[in-house]
């Protein structure tokens, strides 16, 4: 069973802390810490999903479309409305939860591909709307002139202010999950996945369960999406395209699909890989992903994060023979 | 095997000083592009283009005995990489100025970034709101763009449509900030123009088939076409058009259409099209005293030469904007605020899409007159009238 | 040289063109037209789902590289036909044969190395897959749209006030016969009969001694040759380039999925409806609208017939996914 330690999650913490400050002093790094809010933000995202489907085993591939969702309804109330931009965050959230129980409580009485499919349907249709919708969203222009975020005075304007915003939130909502995880809602959780016919059996409200972590994910992206509309004040449809969708869920996978941790590692690994490290391959670049992504899912196909369970049985299997 | 330690020794402080040493000093520009992604097939000829300018420039002893250094990123045609790539080639390499994005949804994506850091900027996008800020009605005091805006592109059809006595017709545009900027113009101009738009379709950037947006068009009242799009999907809708019976419906394609690959694969379609293009896009067919007619000339040989392909448009757009740098920088040296200045003040610099007259009201610099109407005849360009 | 109007073969003369072809458009027509269309596309649909459905009845899996195998049909067929000029006859098996190869390479690097696989496991290969082919495809065929000649012209035929292209029956033609073919495999053969048993249950199949690792690779050689037939006949009417794949397969998978996923008849029936709500939805609602009606009308109908129209409620009860 899982078990996540406090030790290991406040050194993490310190190396987030002082990230900026080494990536600052090497030239070759020094755009490091503008790479790392993005990969925060989508941190946001893929703890959210993967406590979908890690735990619940609930497949979605409509979260680019509520990250969109939280984007937008941020942007719109911010430059057409004038609305504080927390306040305006704050009803985003709300929004999405609404969306997200209104396509959640239908959707997830579906199963396997026919849920992965009702929930890309969603993320399309809301691909559409931000396209079409054009006096609202400015279609696929996109809309500029987002303010930044500011607290108390305090503005977040410059990369290593907004990337200690994004960090902070991004571990509470860590700290939170994993709390979630180990309460007594975690373990019907687990063993939803494990087997559902069993957790039901238990006398666990399976498919209420199963809305309540849709709801929380989509949140989750929600305030992704706030984060990121804020930070490039400027948001378009094709950041919330069926591509994201897939790269989420790839991020996933890779990382490792039963444990958040993976999720967080899966996210690092690939948006350096294709916000950064990957550039230098130019037109080769996507065989190299698509490589690098093959290799992995064929060796370590329990993701990054089953890789000492797997370095552990080998070890075992050699002293024994 | 043995490794020869001295030679070892050697290597590494040799690449050392290497690194320490960098290049002689050099100008450092960077473009933006995107060279792979879905706006690939835009990308990859501007890149072809800035590459083989800088080459001919630094082969010729560069700026004032300085060399040039142009490194391409790919944008892949995505806000969030272009913005991150930008941010990083002004506060990381320190660049003297950034030519590109590509595509105009990543272009208006780093607009906050360029004012913010003041940085000139001359974009290869078409959408008018790259250089024009809504807010206070003059144009972003760091942005510049080489191509002529949707609305010159709109104002020469509707012009021409004028001129042919149509008043009654049809829209087509894709599903893209290409297409949704093109639109945005056509519905903005039309009445100017005295025309009523009687059917307004779309389509999607990947669609295989137009028929049914056409068909909807066949059964209106629309004595003219105009279709707004890039990609495959322009030559398909072509094809429907002709397939349909619809020729006596004259088809207007945007500025985009701009490419003799498109004519060839529009298998016979194309005849009798008619497209706004710049004067590059025609340079064999200008009359000798064309005022474009030798630039245009000379980068129809030189890139044949080296690449051995048909011209795209957008390659033009990245001449136009390299050149203006240069000469920008000629008296500017690295200096942003003077080189922002310098481009500000250009004026009649004949480039590939036109005569460039820059002020502090237009970043763009062009009018409708930097098209001419072109039209498909023998499967080649014939110019209008 | 200067345009002649005369040069427009409108058959009418020069302008002005007030006379035109205009009177003879009825609503009939258009409709008739909006069917046709519908039914054309549909049926390119209605391919794709049938290569996603003979890989998933077997190995459970939606084959994120389907839309590829249609990509590289119509591009290799480019190579072949065009470029080195073979004849139609000699290029479109020898193009079909290629690409079964592809589909034969993905199986053994792709999908038969992982030890142990989730069904997420094996879809996060087939999508690195895919991204992979996409990569290798741009550097051969490059960033621009490609072209093929029509099978057999490119004179439209009249058919009660609506044009039908030459190529649209070749393409109805294709499924028709992709059909029969398949349905006299399952039926007769062997092979054929020891698939729908492996569909049925793998772990029976392979007691009764069938090879469960044959059937997979035969199932990617036949989804593979099937989705090269739908790229090869599409391409005359909409052009190739390498990164078309995605559309297709996102189309071709909401088919199986609205058909019901695994149903040979679902398939065909769903990519045709999707194809006709689409055309009729561009002709008369909306044409920005028109992918999100398909997407809407599915979602609706998953939420009442949650196996898809004709797909077996028993069986995906007993799939893992």
């Amino acid at each position: 069973m899982l078990r996540i330690r406090q030790t290991p999650i406040t050194v993490f913490a310190l190396l987030i802390g002082v990230f900026p400050l080494i990536a600052g002093r090497i030239a070759v790094i020094e755009n490091y810490p503008d790479v790392m809010i993005f990969v925060g933000i989508y941190c946001l995202i893929t703890i959210g999903l993967s406590l979908l489907m890690g735990y619940a085993g609930q497949i979605s591939l409509g979260h680019a479309a509520f990250y969109g969702l939280g984007a937008y309804v941020s942007s719109i109330l911010t430059t057409r409305y004038g609305i504080n931009a927390w306040l305006g965050m704050g009803a985003a959230m709300t929004v999405t939860a609404l969306v997200a129980f209104a396509v959640g409580a239908p959707s997830l009485k579906l199963k396997g591909h026919y849920l992965a499919m009702a929930t890309l349907a969603f993320g399309i249709i809301v691909y559409i709307i931000f396209n079409e919708e054009t006096a609202w969203t400015g279609g696929p222009d996109g809309m500029g002139g987002i303010p930044g975020l500011s607290l108390f005075g305090f503005e977040f304007d410059s990369v290593n202010r907004y990337y200690y915003l994004v960090w902070s939130i991004m571990l509470a909502v860590f700290c939170f999950t994993v709390n979630i995880i180990q309460s007594p809602a975690g373990r019907a959780l687990r063993a939803l996945h494990t087997s559902e016919a069993a957790c039901g059996a238990m006398g666990v409200d399976v498919a209420r369960l199963k809305v309540i972590v849709f709801v929380y994910s989509a949140v989750l992206a929600s305030l992704a999406g706030s984060l990121y509309a804020h930070y490039m004040n400027f948001v378009n449809p094709s950041s919330f395209d069926i591509n994201f969708a897939i790269k989420l869920l790839i991020m996933i996978a890779l990382g490792g699909m039963h444990d958040i941790r993976g999720a967080v590692i899966g996210t690092f690994l690939i948006s350096f890989l294709s916000l950064e490290w990957l550039h230098v391959f130019e037109d080769y670049e996507s065989i190299v992903y698509g490589a690098i992504l093959l290799v992995v899912t064929v060796f370590l196909p329990n993701g990054i994060a089953g890789l000492p369970t797997m370095a552990g049985r080998w070890l075992k299997h050699k002293s024994r023979g | 095997m043995r490794v020869d330690k001295f030679s070892l020794c050697a290597t590494v402080v040799l690449i050392g000083a290497l690194i320490l040493a960098g290049p002689a000093a050099a100008i450092k520009i960077r473009a933006v592009f995107s060279v792979t992604g879905p706006a690939s097939f835009l990308g990859d000829p501007e890149k072809k283009t800035a590459e083989m300018l800088v080459e001919q420039i630094n082969a010729a002893g560069g700026i004032n005995g300085e060399k040039i250094e142009l490194i391409v990123y790919d944008t892949e045609g995505d806000a969030t990489k272009t913005n991150l790539a930008v941010r990083k080639l002004i506060t990381r390499d320190k660049v003297c100025a950034i030519i590109g994005p590509t595509r105009s949804g990543s272009s208006l994506a780093v607009v906050p970034l360029i004012e913010k850091y003041k940085i000139p900027q001359l974009s290869c996008a078409a959408n008018y709101k790259i250089v024009h800020n809504e807010k206070t009605g003059k144009p972003y005091k760091w942005i510049f763009k080489t191509p002529q805006s949707d609305g010159l592109a709109v104002e020469a059809i509707y012009a021409h449509m004028q001129k042919r006595g149509i008043s009654k017709i049809a829209l087509l545009s894709v599903t893209s900030g290409f297409g949704a900027g093109g639109r945005q113009e056509l519905l903005r101009l039309a009445s100017q123009y005295g025309l009523t738009i009687v059917a307004d379709e779309k389509y999607g950037p990947k669609d295989t088939d137009m028929t049914a947006q056409l068909t909807k068009i066949k059964g209106t009242a629309a004595q003219a076409i105009v279709n707004w799009s890039i990609g495959p999907v322009q030559v398909t809708v072509l094809r429907n058009w002709r397939d349909l019976g619809m020729r006596g419906v004259p088809f207007y394609q945007s500025h985009g259409f701009g490419s003799r690959k498109n004519i060839e694969l529009a298998a016979g379609a194309a005849e009798g099209v008619f497209c706004p293009l710049g004067a590059m896009n025609v340079a064999e067919k200008l009359p000798a005293g064309h005022p474009q007619k030798q630039v245009t000339m000379q980068y129809l040989k030189d890139y044949k030469a080296k690449y051995n392909e048909p011209l795209s448009s957008f390659g033009g757009h990245a001449w136009d904007a390299i050149h203006m740098l240069v000469q920008a920088i000629q008296t500017a040296g690295c200096n942003k605020e003077k080189i922002r200045d310098n481009l500000e003040q250009i004026t009649g610099f004949v480039g590939q899409h036109g005569v460039f007259n820059m002020s502090e009201n237009d970043h763009n610099g062009l009018t409708k007159d930097a098209f001419q109407m072109v039209v498909v005849a023998n499967g080649d360009w014939a110019l209008a009238d | 040289m200067r345009f002649r109007w005369s040069w427009l073969q409108t058959g009418i003369g020069p302008w002005p063109i007030e006379n035109a072809l205009m009177e003879t458009t009825t609503f009939t027509s258009q409709l008739l037209q909006y069917l046709i269309t519908g039914l054309t596309i549909g049926s390119i649909y209605s391919m794709v789902a049938i290569g996603f459905n003979i890989i998933y009845n077997v190995t459970e899996i939606i084959n994120f590289a389907q839309g590829e195998f249609v990509m590289l049909g119509g591009l290799v067929m480019v190579t072949l036909h065009t470029v080195a000029g073979l004849n139609l006859l000699i290029a479109f098996p020898l193009a079909v044969g290629l690409v079964t190869l592809i589909g034969v390479l993905l199986d053994r690097l792709a999908i038969r190395p992982i030890r142990n696989p989730s069904v997420l496991t094996l879809i996060i290969a087939t999508i690195a897959a895919s991204i992979l082919i996409k990569g290798a495809a741009m550097l051969i065929w490059g960033k621009n749209p490609h072209d093929l000649p029509a099978f057999s012209g490119r004179d439209p035929i009249s058919f009660f006030g609506a044009v039908i292209q030459p190529q649209y029956l070749w393409v109805f033609g294709f499924l028709v016969l992709i059909v029969v073919i398949l349905t006299l495999f399952f039926d007769k053969t062997i092979a054929g009969k020891a698939m729908s048993a492996c569909a049925d249950n793998p772990h029976a199949a392979s007691l009764v001694g069938i090879n469960v690792n044959r059937m997979i690779l035969l199932s990617f050689i036949l989804s593979a040759a099937i989705g090269a037939t739908a790229g090869i006949i599409i391409t005359p009417i909409s052009l190739m380039e390498f990164d078309r794949g995605a559309m297709l397969a996102v189309k071709g998978f909401a088919a199986a999925i609205l058909g019901g996923l695994g149903s040979f008849p679902g398939a065909v029936a769903g990519g045709l409806i999707l194809g006709l709500i689409e055309s009729l939805g561009a002709g008369l609602i909306s044409s920005g609208y028109k992918d999100a009606f398909a997407l809407l009308i599915l979602l609706a109908l998953l939420f009442f017939r949650p196996s898809g129209l004709l797909g077996n409620a028993q069986v995906s009860r007993i799939k893992r996914f």
